[in-house]
C-alpha cells in the first residue's frame, strides 16, 4: 500500500495551534506571498486571534474537508498549507495550496504536496476529478500544477483587480483517468 | 506584468505588524496616560487605560474587524526592533462606494518628527488604493493638529470640509477639518 501522506520531499500533516500560529503570524506580513495565494485582502491577526481561529476551525471535523500541512523530510520544518474541498454528490475535490515559507519556493516542494493530494483525492476518497483557481500572475504556480498532471480548463476574464489592473483568474482540473494514466499503472 | 512584489507592510524604517498581546499593551498604557498625544490622535474624551484595558480593547477591536469586516488595523513598529511606535487603521469602509476613514497615530515624543509618519501614511494609503481598490479616503483633523495638516497636505489630502468649531477643547471651540484623497490623485503623484 501507498504511503498516503509521505512523498519525495514532504509530508502532509496535521498541526497544533501553536505551531500553527507560530509561522502564520509571520506569512501574513508577507503581502507577496498573501498575492500570490489569495483574492482578499491581505490582513494580519495576532497570534492569540490566529491560534483561536484554529482551535475553533479544529472543533469541525467534516467529511468534506481536509485541512493540511506540509512538512519537509528533511529538518521537518513547517512550510505551507493544503487544504481540500470534497464535493461529496460529484466526487469532485477543491485544493488550494501555499507555501509560506520563501525560501522553499521554486524548489519542488509544493509540486511534491500537490502530487500527494492527487493521490489522496483519488485513492483514498475517490474522486472523479480535482479542481483549482490560480491567479494568471502566478505563473509559478500554474507551472508546478501542470507538472502535477493538472490542465487549463479556462479563465474567467478580469475577475481580480491588483494595483489597480484587472487580472484573469485560471481553472485547471485532472480527471482520475488522466492521472492513472500518469501513475503508469490502473487502480 | 503586476507589482505584487512589494511589500506593503515594509516601509524604510517602519513596518506594519499584527498586535502582539505580550508587549503592546503596556506600550499603549502609557499613551493613553499622555493627554497631549490622546488629544490629537482620537476626538474622544482622553482615558487613561491601564494594560489589561488595552488588552480587552485589542480583542474586541479583533473581534470587530473578524466579523464587521469594514476596517483593517496595523500595528506600526520600528524595523530595528519591531517595538511598537503607533498605529494606523483604515476603518468605515462602505465596499459599494469604495470609500473609507483612516486614522494614524505616533505614540511617544521621541519617535516624532522622524519621518516615522509619512512613511506610516504612504503604505496605508498604498494598502487603501493598490490593495483595497479603494475609490478615495478621508480623515478628520482637529484644526489644532498642525503636524497632521503638513502631513497629510504633504501626500497630496485636499482639505474638503471645514466643519466650524465643531471642537471643544482647552476652553474654547476649534474647527474640525475633514481630508479627502481620490485613488486617481494618489495613482498620478506616484505615478503608479
Amino acid at each position: 500500500m501507498r504511503n498516503l501522506f509521505r512523498g519525495e520531499l514532504v509530508r502532509l500533516t496535521s498541526e497544533e495551534p501553536d505551531a500553527f500560529a507560530k509561522v502564520e503570524v509571520r506569512w501574513q506580513r508577507d503581502t507577496e506571498f498573501h498575492r500570490l495565494a489569495d483574492s482578499d485582502p491581505a490582513e494580519m491577526s495576532s497570534e492569540k486571534k490566529i491560534k483561536e481561529w484554529f482551535e475553533k476551525r479544529n472543533e469541525e471535523v467534516k467529511p468534506e474537508r481536509y485541512p493540511f500541512f506540509i512538512r519537509t523530510l528533511d529538518g521537518d520544518k513547517l512550510i505551507g498549507f493544503l487544504g481540500l474541498w470534497m464535493d461529496l454528490i460529484h466526487a469532485e475535490a477543491w485544493v488550494g495550496i501555499g507555501i509560506g515559507e520563501r525560501d522553499h519556493w521554486g524548489k519542488g516542494y509544493g509540486t511534491d504536496a500537490m502530487k500527494l493530494c492527487l493521490q489522496f483525492a483519488f485513492t483514498e476518497l475517490n474522486a472523479h476529478r480535482v479542481s483549482l483557481g490560480v491567479h494568471e500572475y502566478n505563473p509559478r504556480a500554474a507551472r508546478s500544477y501542470e507538472k502535477a498532471g493538472f490542465r487549463l480548463e479556462g479563465r474567467t476574464r478580469g475577475d481580480v483587480m491588483r494595483e489597480g489592473k484587472r487580472t484573469d483568474s485560471l481553472w485547471m482540473g485532472i480527471l482520475r483517468d488522466e492521472w492513472a494514466q500518469m501513475q503508469g499503472s490502473g487502480l | 506584468m503586476f507589482d505584487i512584489q512589494t511589500q506593503l507592510f515594509e516601509g524604510k524604517d517602519i513596518r506594519f505588524g499584527p498586535i502582539d498581546y505580550e508587549k503592546d499593551p503596556e506600550i499603549e498604557s502609557k499613551w493613553t496616560h499622555d493627554s497631549k498625544f490622546m488629544r490629537m490622535y482620537t476626538l474622544d474624551p482622553a482615558r487613561p487605560m491601564s494594560a489589561a484595558l488595552v488588552k480587552k480593547q485589542y480583542e474586541k477591536l479583533e473581534k470587530q474587524i473578524e466579523e464587521d469586516k469594514n476596517s483593517h488595523y496595523f500595528a506600526i513598529r520600528a524595523k530595528a526592533d519591531d517595538r511598537l511606535i503607533g498605529k494606523a487603521v483604515v476603518q468605515w469602509i462602505e465596499w459599494t462606494n469604495g470609500n473609507a476613514w483612516i486614522h494614524l497615530g505616533i505614540g511617544s515624543a521621541e519617535d516624532r518628527r522622524k519621518g516615522y509618519g509619512w512613511q506610516a501614511l504612504s503604505m496605508l494609503i498604498r494598502f487603501a488604493f493598490a490593495e483595497l481598490n479603494l475609490f478615495r479616503v478621508s480623515a478628520r483633523i482637529p484644526e489644532y493638529n498642525t503636524a497632521a495638516i503638513a502631513l497629510f497636505k504633504k501626500l497630496g489630502f485636499v482639505e474638503e470640509v471645514r466643519r466650524r468649531q465643531a471642537l471643544d477643547r482647552d476652553g474654547r471651540r476649534w474647527d474640525l477639518v475633514v481630508f479627502g484623497l481620490l485613488n486617481s490623485d494618489w495613482r498620478n503623484q506616484v505615478g503608479a
